[in-house]
């Protein structure tokens, strides 16, 4: 068992009322699981809890939580949410069940009783507060986790919802993982001999990166990236990174803060992997189509960017989208409003486009608002979208933004 | 049959006894299954279609997003979940849904587990030891 300090004790034992005694056990019982020698402060939590994920028994135990008294039941570090599972301004047009809309407002005002910020976004270093390098935190989203670790050199597990909750009411996490520095040392290289071209390629080289990671805890260490990489062109690979492999951190060396050079990172005779053009063309035929049908275009997962949301906006402006397809977007509320401002959402929504806010579209109960609007096949520039909906009785196909918003004018899938 | 007994790091939950559903694939519940007909639905899953229901899974690795931090204990209100969770690797996210939902997880074999049973093997999960006893044979 973790070995817990006073205050620790107190909470675990009840004196600090049900909701943290509850969240000591949680963690608790988790780092024993792992080893944990003690507990870590966290400065901040970020809690994926949407609905799909919570249904009936998770929103009512946020409830449970949120009915106990202020004092008691308040998240002691500042803490955000992750997206949520419908856009209150557009869930009738995408034909979500009133039954979804209903838990979200229920999830919503527990979140809130407990303190916690509504912020409802995956980029939270892009949009709220980017961390810093050697802060310890407990984020609860796997590309946010993959890009403060690896990007901004902070330090944090895979926080699942119960676990980053956990975390908020007590402010602390179990010390395993990669909050150690023995964990964060690189096992496998990877030389990049084709530098990625768009972001779908900057996803595609972390699918395959992530698909030859064995296990959570190994470190892909990656190498011939000779200029600076994109914060977006980042946050793809990150997020395709973490979603085929379970991985939270990588290096990129000449790149990252942990990794100004290979010896930073890597003892000599650990394994070499190259990546060229021939795997990622591998890659992107798995996820090309077998003819034109296409039902619906997704720019989401993670959420755009700004800068991402003002290149959308570019393709589409003065172009319609085919009447056959529908094509969405998803951003944060922060940067829906900088959009709505700078003129990029009336480009969007001009062409006949939605843009989304708050929410993720593989977090909107994708399986079901496909069937309510006839969607199998998919498109999107997004390496980790692609990967997860074809769980969701969804047919696949990556392409790039621009490939991806022809095909939606053009109402099928063009090269 | 004399006792065939498997050592893991010690785990989480309580002692059960079921069914074995085994395949040396990686395991996500948001990724790879059907949370309302209680199956497989990743096409390219080793287990699709199959009924994952008060089973014991038996996977690989633990992969992808952190929804099944929840989605397990969604899963046990609805009786709909997995009767327990046998990995070669979990994930931070499996040992917290394990935790939050009270379903027992065993991982860290000292052999690839998914090598040693097969689907219809009778089993004893016992977290606490680290131990997983085969009870007997699908082919017996």
């Amino acid at each position: 068992m973790p070995k817990l300090d006073d205050e620790e004790q107190e909470m675990l034992a009840g004196a600090a009322g049900a909701a943290r005694q509850w969240a000591m056990q949680q963690l608790v019982e988790v780092g024993r699981f792992f080893d944990a020698a003690d507990l870590v402060k966290v400065s901040q939590s970020h809690i994926m809890a949407d609905t799909e994920a919570l249904g009936e028994e998770g929103v009512a135990f946020l409830e449970r939580l949120a009915s106990g008294s202020a004092a008691q039941r308040r998240v002691r570090i500042p803490t955000i949410t992750d997206p949520r599972g419908a856009d209150f301004a557009a869930y009738k047009r995408i034909r979500q069940d009133e039954s979804f809309v209903l838990l979200e407002q229920r999830t919503i005002t527990a979140l809130r009783a407990l303190g916690v910020m509504m912020t409802d976004t995956c980029i939270n270093y892009q949009t709220i507060m980017p961390p810093v390098k050697g802060e310890h935190l407990a984020f609860g989203d796997t590309g946010s986790c993959v890009y403060a670790n690896s990007v901004l050199g902070a330090r944090t597990n895979f926080e699942g919802g119960p676990s980053s909750l956990a975390a908020a009411l007590t402010g602390r996490v179990p010390r395993y993982g990669f909050h150690l520095d023995s964990v964060r040392r690189g096992s496998t290289r990877f030389v990049v001999e084709r530098r990625p071209v768009d972001l779908s390629d900057w996803g595609a080289l972390g699918a395959i990166v992530g698909q030859q990671m064995r296990s959570y805890f190994e470190v892909p260490v990656i190498e011939g990236v000779s200029e600076a990489p994109t914060s977006d062109e980042l946050k793809h690979f990150g997020a395709a990174l973490a979603s085929y492999g379970s991985t939270p951190l990588f290096h990129m060396v000449g790149v990252t803060p942990e990794a100004d050079r290979l010896a930073d990172v890597i003892d000599p005779g650990s394994p070499i992997r190259r990546i060229g053009a021939t795997e990622l063309a591998a890659y992107r035929k798995r996820y090309s189509a077998p003819d034109d049908t296409l039902h619906v275009v997704v720019f989401a997962a993670p959420q755009l960017s700004l800068i991402e949301l003002q290149q959308l906006g570019g393709l589409l402006d003065g172009r319609r989208v085919h009447p056959a397809v529908t094509l969405i977007a998803t951003t944060s509320p922060e940067l829906k409003s900088a959009a709505d401002r700078m003129g990029i959402t009336e480009q969007i929504t001009g062409a006949g486009g939605l843009l989304l806010e708050g929410v993720c579209f593989y977090q909107m109960h994708a399986r079901e608002i496909g069937a309510a609007n006839g969607w199998r096949r998919l498109m999107s520039n997004s390496a980790k979208l692609i990967n997860i909906l074809g769980g969701y009785d969804y047919e696949t196909v990556l392409g790039t933004m621009a490939t991806c918003v022809d095909s939606a004018v053009a109402g099928r899938i063009v090269a | 049959m004399s006792r065939l007994q498997f050592n893991a790091h010690p785990g989480i939950g309580h002692t059960v006894e079921g069914i074995a559903l085994a395949a040396s694939d990686n395991f996500s519940a948001r990724y790879d299954l059907d949370r309302i007909r209680g199956v497989f639905s990743r096409p390219t899953h080793a287990l699709y279609t199959q009924s994952y229901v008060d089973r014991v899974l038996v996977l690989n690795a633990a992969k992808g997003g952190v929804a099944t931090a929840w989605m397990l204990r969604e899963m046990s209100a609805r009786k709909i979940a997995p009767l327990a969770l046998v990995l070669n690797f979990a994930n931070p996210i499996m040992a917290q849904g394990a935790a939050f939902a009270g379903i027992p997880l065993l991982d860290r074999f000292e052999t690839d587990i998914t090598r040693e049973l097969t689907s219809g093997d009778l089993v004893r999960i016992e977290p606490h030891q680290g131990t997983l006893v085969v009870l007997s044979r699908a082919s017996q």
